[in-house]
């Protein structure tokens, strides 16, 4: 097997894992640094994110209120240590993408323009258009190649870390065109692999987010944090699940159920605010955990509008003007038309809540750092955790950048402390492993399951015990299924024996990530008997602070269920309160 | 909702099994609103589970999965079955390399794109303390089309240049380096002149247009190649017969 002999190596090269590998070059130009991912750079899901990235630069705004939003915003479920230096740094990373030539939207005077966006008490969110996350995306991937020391290793799968002597030390990867298992021997490893979404049968994430960055650092022993938080955003297209951005809304979109009711007034979100005049942090401004459980109150009371796509409310944009519109959520209007075939300048568009977001993730300190030594990770694989249990909106693009540079400076500092010297032997034994392990899937004769038939379980189990709203009886099912696809997941095989860019076999892989990551949330969200945030349990329904004010952690078992433990909470400075967000408020 | 039976053509080639490329034909049950992105993917979920194809975010921003389809390129995941025949035939983008199946070797762009210096040489330097540099919407606007191309690779299939002459720098790398020379923030001209403006550069270009024709985000990179033509122009006249004044 080839050795790949790097400093630094990263998995995944989205926001997160860019912003690493440039702070690496930057830091130290005689670094090798392997930056390794399952899909080109630019193919990574950040592209697909549209509102914009919150960071403090206007004179009305303050550090004070961005805090306050965020830990309000996160049920004070965020460590606030963390949010401090988050809210801190935001700005200058800002301001790093725009020196990179980032095409923000601009004020007519050319300072950079903010947009209101939902849990949000100012505007802050700078964009870009409708299409930040992909502006952030090819801005970072076009600056890092002007590093000539970060190497890039375009589809490579990790399969497996290598732990010796109680550290990380590099990894394993298929080499996709080739078939050929890889070793990469490394001083430290960051993860910035994404989200997990697809566990979930109707999600705004793309295919390629598949948890296995989670799971990569789970096998090896490194807990998951709070995995039983997913965000469901409110608005995506009830036929294919694409996000319409709160930015939407945040431009002045209102949503209607069949009476053409505002009916986020019913839910602690009035009163009504005048049509196109958002009102910041009431109405259709409410954070998105308030917005997806309004939707789901509203279905069960029968004041939704049945389509073909199944149960919907009416995102309303036509006030808005065609010209505010194309200028605005040029984007937006595209995607309506084209996979819709509805024009938002002409009528109500028709949307439901859709799975966006992991607020869990690999359990990280301040700096970025892993339990297991020599791992860091960063970006929504990453749990640090400023999201608590709801992301606002906007907090994610700015998180990859803070927490992708703060791991590559970690990391730098941890391979820099004296390490002891890798045992090739012990290093090659694992390798040899986990070309094992992948070889038995060839090997394997074809049996009753299949990868769709296990998935197509998975994905229904997770929405019927695990959505917007759960019961422990429904976690319980959830929880058993899952354990049982476990079982049955280690006798598949694939019907492709090919070593060339074989997909069958990635997506054999990829299930094995997300049921591993769906059983944490699954038994991380039955054990958590509170509703807090995007966690609501019906027959738990207040937020136990007594008991919960703490962070779960699961810790992998191969052929058990995780066994679940427990972290405080870090309180600096805000107490747990009341989350208001009626327009009465003050 | 309506559903019809297509026949999905498709080009099948594993270079370990393989002399020469084939076509394998599914009949596909299709919803009228799917795109042919979902009936490849109801082939390998349900029908053959050993299709090679890239794709990822189905909603035309990732540029993954871009092919030949009925001879057109396209986005797999914006090409709408309702505007096809009952047979639609599917290949991987035309003059790059077969990996495998549906799956190209992209290298070569890859390669281009870095060749151009896509990425901001700043004109003034500014330390992250002072700020932002100022850009007027107007200043905006003069680089904001360039900056929208996804990779998706569209217009070098659609490109009979590149078809020929494999060496041409090609749309989307001259674009992207249009971008950043109309960036009022950039000062990197002279430094991409040297690959945009040589004969595998822009002069390569036989201004035919398909580029901009097939290009997914209305990124037109025809436009932005005669720009860097009409400028790089300026500059030969500038440097030979008006030597005395700077570029």
């Amino acid at each position: 097997m080839e050795i790949i002999q790097t400093d630094i190596a990263i998995v995944g090269a989205g926001g997160a894992g860019l912003r690493a590998a440039i702070a690496l070059a930057e830091m130290d130009p005689k670094l090798r640094i392997a930056l390794v991912s399952k899909v080109y750079p630019m193919r990574s899901h950040t592209c697909a994110a549209e509102g914009g990235a919150a960071g403090v630069i206007k004179s009305d705004d303050s550090l004070d209120l961005h805090f306050n939003d965020t830990v309000g915003g996160g049920d004070w479920l965020s460590d606030q240590d963390a949010v401090e230096y988050f809210i801190n740094e935001a700005p200058k990373e800002l301001i790093q993408l725009e020196h990179w030539g980032c095409p923000w939207s601009r004020e007519p005077n050319g300072s950079v323009a903010v947009r209101p966006f939902g849990g949000m008490k100012i505007k802050r969110t700078w964009f870009a258009a409708d299409k930040s996350g992909f502006h952030i995306l090819h801005t970072l991937f076009q600056t890092s190649l002007k590093y000539p020391s970060i190497q890039r290793f375009d589809e490579f799968f990790a399969t497996d870390l290598l732990v010796d002597d109680g550290r990380c030390q590099g990894f394993t990867a298929l080499e996709i065109r080739t078939g050929q298992m890889k070793q990469f021997q490394a001083k430290a490893v960051i993860i910035a692999a994404g989200g997990a979404g697809r566990m979930f049968p109707f999600t705004t994430n793309g295919a390629i987010k598949t948890g296995d960055g989670m799971a990569l650092a789970y096998r090896a022993g490194a807990p998951l944090k709070d995995m039983e938080f997913v965000q469901y955003h409110p608005t995506g297209l009830p036929n294919n699940g694409i996000l319409l951005t709160e930015g939407c809304r945040g431009e002045g979109g209102i949503l209607l159920n069949k009476d053409g009711r505002r009916y986020l007034q019913d839910y602690g979100m009035g009163p009504e605010t005048p049509v196109g005049q958002p009102v910041l942090k009431t109405m259709e401004l409410g954070p998105r955990d308030r917005l997806s459980q309004s939707f789901w109150h509203e279905q069960q009371k029968g004041n939704t509008v049945s389509t073909r796509w199944g149960d919907c409310v009416l995102l309303d944009m036509r006030h808005l003007g065609e010209k505010k519109i194309n200028e605005r959520l040029p984007l937006v209007r595209d995607l309506c038309i084209s996979y819709l075939g509805m024009d938002p300048v002409k009528e109500p568009i028709p949307i439901r809540p859709v799975v966006h977001y992991m607020m869990g993730g690999i359990h990280t300190d301040i700096n970025a750092a892993t339990p297991l030594p020599g791992l860091f990770a960063a970006g929504e694989c990453a749990c640090v955790s400023i999201n608590g249990a709801n992301r606002l909106g906007s907090n994610s693009l700015t998180e990859l950048l803070v927490f992708g540079r703060k791991a590559a400076m970690s990391a730098l500092a941890y391979m820099q402390s004296g390490l002891s010297t890798a045992k090739d032997a012990a290093l090659a034994a694992q390798a040899k492993d986990s070309e094992s392990r992948i070889q038995a899937l060839f090997d394997q004769p074809a049996g009753q399951e299949t990868i769709n038939g296990l998935r197509q379980e998975m994905m229904h189990t997770m929405e019927q015990g695990a959505g917007i709203y759960r019961t422990g009886e429904g976690l319980a099912a959830t929880c058993d299924k899952i354990a049982e696809l476990r079982q049955r997941y280690v006798g598949i095989s694939i019907n492709d024996k090919s070593r060339v860019y074989n997909t069958d076999l990635m997506q054999a892989l990829e299930l094995g990530s997300l049921l591993d990551c769906a059983e944490a949330v699954a038994v991380g969200a039955r054990d958590r008997k509170e509703s807090r945030g995007a966690h609501q349990r019906l027959d738990f329904t207040a937020r136990d602070d007594q008991n919960l004010l703490k962070h779960s952690l699961a810790y992998y078992h191969p052929k058990e269920p995780p066994r679940i433990d427990y972290l405080d909470v870090v309180i600096t400075k805000s107490q747990p309160g009341v989350r208001d967000y009626s327009g009465a408020k003050k | 909702m309506s559903e019809r039976q297509i026949e999905l053509e498709v080009l099948r080639y594993d270079p370990e099994k393989d002399s020469a490329p084939r076509f394998q034909t599914y009949s596909v049950p299709c919803l009228n609103e799917w795109v042919v992105l979902d009936a490849l993917n109801y082939v390998k979920e349900n029908l053959d589970t050993t299709l090679s194809y890239r794709w990822s975010c189905h909603m035309a921003v990732c540029g993954s999965c871009g092919m030949m389809i009925n001879g057109e390129p396209k986005l797999a995941c914006k090409a709408f079955i309702h505007e096809y025949s009952d047979k639609i035939r599917v290949e991987p983008l035309a003059h790059f390399p077969i990996e495998r199946d549906l799956v190209t070797v992209i290298e070569d762009f890859i390669g281009k794109l870095s060749s151009v210096k896509p990425y901001l040489i700043p004109k003034d330097d500014k330390p992250i303390s002072a700020g932002e540099f100022k850009q007027t919407p107007a200043e905006l606007i003069k680089f904001k089309q360039y900056t929208l191309c996804i990779n998706c690779m569209l217009c070098y299939a659609a490109c009979p240049q590149y078809g020929l002459v494999p060496e041409f720098v090609g749309p989307a790398a001259i674009a992207l380096a249009h971008r950043y020379n109309q960036d009022s923030r950039d000062g990197g001209r002279d430094a991409r002149q040297e690959v945009v403006a040589s004969n595998e550069g822009v002069w390569e270009c036989s201004f035919v247009g398909a580029c901009s024709e097939v290009c997914p985000k209305h990124v037109d990179p025809a436009g932005a190649l005669q720009q860097v033509k009409v400028a790089s122009t300026i500059d030969w006249y500038k440097e030979h017969l008006m030597p005395w004044v700077k570029k």
